[in-house]
């Protein structure tokens, strides 16, 4: 009766691999629904965050809305959206990008208030535009702290994705709602384990990305 | 030339940090604004390139009102330097450098090998291209700075207290370095300093404001050190403004004295030989005649001179090309009150009294007021001279 078991049952049993209920389709679904989420939130949440930082102004707002997202409760919100919206994925999308928001913002305005006011003093000197200044200058040096707050929001969407199931949709909370209602311990189990890996493999495509993305000048002084 | 035309800066909360300020900034040359701190120093260079709207008055350049243009344009015709640097971490020293000939739309070949170019010409190793700046130390990122700005060789540089933030011996390397690209490039530079020796070591003129943003003086450095304007000024100019303002005399009028200079292989009667008159001491140099120290001239005559046992003969001075502030800080210094003189090459020219410098000195100042005293009063100049070299002569 160990976790350990559970799991080694779960990924031995050669049926959970095929077909629309098997673990290829779930992940992919899973995906799907928390890139699009991450995707929504990212729309929101960078532009409204590189611009009130850029300037400087609105933070009160900001933090207020933040807390505001945060308070309120995901599950609650899908309910109460489904009740209103029906089934579908704009009932799912709402509570995950409600979610993810307020982390993103956040980070954002604060990485583009934290970036240091010489270089970006020196560059309106030297005659660049405001576009040039928020693009060429801040936002490479602030590029580390905004993907470390997109990369909480996306651990926290793919972990919350699975609240989809509980309206019918798939993803990987299908093992976890329907292990549970059918006391199959296995897929619970199961299905939880893909989440956390899932969330690791995340962790490394947003390492991977800042690798890439943030140049070594900020790397390492930053 | 850069006319300031009674500009007024007032913010919206009544502080005025610019009061009615004219000045004219001649081309080629560095005008430093200097004062304390909330004098609206920095304010009125960050007018100049319109970082700051003034609230009243206009800035011409060249005769042309600065608003004519768009504000970007005119930003790229100007230098921009500031303290610390400002430079673009994210961005290798080489990109940094090239940053205004791209808004300027050269090809990136092109900038790259002025940004090249311009690191040699600031003295830096074009190894460090590739660095980034957190890699180079503060002198090295302030030459970058430097280089930044001068990359699409605009006619106008804006320096705001660009050297205040590295150590003592790093700022007296950048201002030597500063001077010298002048001297090259002949910038029309408006440097702003809170510190008057920076100001007086660079400035063609210097613009002293107070507190308020009002003009206090508006002269060369001598002038300056000669006639502050008023108390604030002399207040200012710190209480050694008289030793200071030596820095602008020369030392090629100076009479040095050679008979006490003896070699260290000369034999005892050749030592005894040289006149002591007021000199009591003997300058030792080595066969090449370079100063090794100062020896009591009894304690030659015992035979040959003893290298070890000479009197430390303290920093020399360069005749003829240092100051006479440098010849009488080498006299102070000196354990027998002579300052000891050096060609190029290190080899001493002789020896000078403090007495000697004093006199120097007060004939120098006695010139500097004649020419204070009036540009038609001419025909006094030459007796003037001839009674200066007798005071020399004398000592």
């Amino acid at each position: 009766m160990n976790v350990l078991h559970f799991v080694n049952a779960f990924f031995s049993d050669g049926s959970h691999w095929h077909g629309y209920d098997g673990i290829p389709a779930r992940l992919a679904e899973h995906i799907r629904y928390s890139l699009l989420a991450l995707g929504l939130a990212a729309v929101v949440g960078l532009p409204v965050g590189l611009l009130t930082g850029h300037y400087g102004r609105g933070g009160n707002a900001l933090a207020l809305i933040a807390t505001a997202g945060r308070a309120l409760p995901s599950f609650g919100l899908l309910v109460l959206m489904f009740i209103l919206l029906g089934f579908g994925m704009v009932p799912v999308m709402v509570p995950l990008v409600v979610l993810a928001v307020p982390p993103i913002l956040v980070t954002t305005y604060e990485a583009m208030r934290s970036v240091d006011p010489s270089p970006v003093d020196a560059a309106r000197g030297m005659g660049m535009g405001e576009s040039r200044v928020l693009f060429q200058v801040e936002l490479p040096v602030a590029l580390p702290l905004i993907l470390s707050g997109l990369r909480s929001a996306a651990i926290q969407i793919i972990s919350t994705a699975t609240i989809a199931a509980y309206v019918s949709l798939g993803g990987l909370g299908r093992y976890i709602v329907d292990g549970l209602y059918q006391l199959d311990y296995e897929k619970v189990v199961g299905g939880a384990t893909l989440v956390a890996v899932l969330a690791l493999v995340t962790l490394g495509v947003f390492w991977a990305a800042g690798r890439f993305a943030v140049s070594p000048g900020v790397r390492r002084g930053g | 030339m850069i006319r300031i035309d009674t500009v007024t800066k007032r913010y919206p909360d009544g502080t005025v940090a610019v009061d009615r300020l004219s000045l004219e900034i001649p081309d080629r040359s560095i005008t430093v604004l200097v004062g304390p701190s909330g004098c609206g120093k920095t304010t009125t260079l960050r007018m100049i390139n319109r970082m700051v709207e003034p609230s009243e008055g206009s800035i011409l350049l060249d005769g042309v009102d600065i608003r004519e243009q768009p504000v970007n344009s005119l930003r790229r015709s100007m230098g921009y330097v500031i303290q610390n640097a400002g430079l673009f971490q994210h961005r290798t020293i080489v990109d940094n450098i090239a940053t205004v000939p791209r808004l300027l739309g050269w090809g990136r070949q092109k900038s790259r090998a002025r940004a090249v170019e311009l690191m040699e010409r600031v003295g830096l190793d074009s190894a460090l291209a590739k660095r980034y700046p957190y890699q180079l130390s503060g002198g090295q990122q302030q030459r970058v700075g430097v280089a930044r700005a001068l990359a699409a060789d605009p006619p106008v540089l804006l320096m705001d207290e660009p050297f205040s933030a590295v150590d003592p011996v790093v700022r007296k390397g950048l201002q030597d370095e500063l001077l010298r690209l002048q001297e090259e490039l002949g910038k029309t530079i408006v440097f702003v300093t809170h510190d008057i020796d920076e100001a007086i070591k660079l400035g063609t003129t210097v613009a002293v404001l107070r507190a308020g943003g009002r003009l206090a003086q508006y002269a060369p450095p001598a002038e300056l050190l000669t006639a502050p304007a008023d108390a604030f000024v002399e207040d200012f100019l710190g209480t050694d403004r008289g030793i200071r303002r030596l820095s602008f005399f020369g030392t090629a009028g100076l009479e040095l004295k050679t008979s006490p200079i003896v070699a260290v292989d000369a034999t005892a009667e050749e030592a005894a030989a040289r006149p002591g008159g007021d000199v009591h001491y003997l300058l030792v140099t080595d066969r090449d005649g370079r100063p090794l120290g100062w020896s009591e001239p009894a304690a030659l005559t015992a035979g040959a001179v003893d290298a070890g046992r000479l009197l430390p003969h303290g920093r020399p001075f360069e005749y003829g090309v240092e100051s006479l502030r440098a010849a009488l800080d080498c006299a102070v210094l000196s354990p027998t009150g002579w300052a000891v003189a050096v060609d190029g090459t290190g080899r001493a020219v002789g020896v000078v009294s403090q007495q000697t410098i004093g006199e120097a000195i007060r004939t120098a100042h006695a010139e500097g007021r004649r020419t204070e005293a009036g540009a038609d009063a001419r025909t006094g100049d030459d007796a003037g001279s001839a009674a200066g070299t007798d005071a020399k002569v004398a000592g």
